[in-house]
């Protein structure tokens, strides 16, 4: 088993995106699941597709969820709130931006690491130097 | 008079009614300084909360306030769903099992409300937002119930009260929210959350009048 994935974002085809390339990195090893837009499909966040996308994700080792802009926080909280009722699993929401902090999270999760591993290196990529300038 | 459960289902529907005659203007407010959906979204809640009234219309005021709630956060998909969401929940909770809400009811509902809504969104008066409108409303309905005035002036007075606040955004400077990435150009526009917020309150006052 390793630490689970959910990629929260107000697009569905963003999270989509952001799920099959944190996917690559974890070569089948990660479960990852995407939770993009409202549940008609327009832009926007859904809690019962993120508490979907937890339920799909579950398991003992815990949950790390990746999310785009502000608003995504609290639908969020509230998915969590509601799995919390039933499950002892834990979940760490990510300060991360999330494309870097996804394949970062991926690769972590990947190689076995902990819950705590995986949060810590993913909200890590905030440091992330992405162009070096010489 | 308290306020009934017939009142709670009246204020309900009219709600609805006020929020899809307001779903442009909200929209146009929310696509000033944010993403364009505001009354889109809480038309397309409210929607959903006159299909589900039926099923709680012989409930208690906090069954249906709690399914208010849970309609919200599920068909709202923007901000607003938590917000209004966990305000309808929290105000759910403290009327649970009653059929009449008396001054200090609706006073613990509204108080309710707003908590609700300030630890969902970490958000504090001051930071353009719903909170701006329902903090000074609550304020008025207090000042309102210690003068010991009836329910239909402490209703009207916490209604002024959010539109006052409501229009004190106006020159506010947002740091919650998508209006928030504008920063400085947030300044000069009315937030729409609370907008929607006065016309909540605004259509519970007319309605119980």
């Amino acid at each position: 088993m390793a630490v689970g994935l959910v990629i929260v974002s107000h697009s569905a085809r963003l999270a989509e995106g952001v799920a099959e390339l944190a996917g690559q990195m974890a070569q089948g090893k990660v479960a990852i699941a995407a939770a993009g837009g409202t549940f008609e499909g327009a832009l926007g966040t859904s809690v019962d597709k993120i508490l979907a996308a937890l339920y799909e994700v579950d398991g003992p080792d815990g949950i790390v969820v990746l999310l785009d802009l502000g608003s995504a926080v609290m639908a969020t909280e509230m998915a969590v709130e509601a799995y919390g009722q039933d499950h002892r699993h834990h979940i760490v929401i990510s300060p991360a931006p999330l494309v870097e902090g996804a394949v970062i999270a991926a690769i972590e999760a990947s190689i076995g690491n902990s819950l705590q591993e995986v949060a810590e290196a993913a909200a890590s990529a905030y440091s992330l130097p992405k162009v070096h300038h010489t | 008079m308290p306020i009934t459960t017939e009142d709670t289902l009246r204020w309900l529907q009219q709600l609805a009614h006020v929020l899809h005659e307001n779903r442009d203007y909200l929209t146009q407010l929310d696509s000033d300084i944010g993403d364009a959906d505001h009354g889109i979204n809480m038309d397309r809640g409210f929607k959903a909360v006159i299909e589900k009234l039926p099923g709680v219309a012989s409930m208690d005021i906090g069954s249906m306030l709690k399914t208010v709630g849970t309609t919200l956060v599920s068909t709202v998909g923007g901000a607003s769903g938590p917000l209004y969401g966990t305000a309808f929940l929290r105000a759910g909770m403290v009327t649970a099992g009653k059929h009449e809400l008396y001054e200090a009811d609706v006073i613990g509902m509204f108080e309710a409300a707003l908590e609700g809504i300030k630890a969902r969104g970490k958000a504090q008066p001051g930071e353009k937002t719903m909170v701006d409108a329902l903090t000074p409303a609550l304020a008025a309905a207090k000042e309102a119930e210690a003068q010991q005035k009836d329910l239909s002036e402490l209703l009207q007075r916490a209604s002024a009260a959010a539109e006052a606040g409501m229009k004190a955004t106006i020159p506010m400077v947002a740091t919650k929210g998508r209006a928030s990435y504008l920063g400085e150009r947030s300044a000069g526009h009315q937030d729409p959350g609370a907008t929607s917020s006065w016309l909540i309150l605004k259509t519970l006052a007319d309605v119980y009048e």
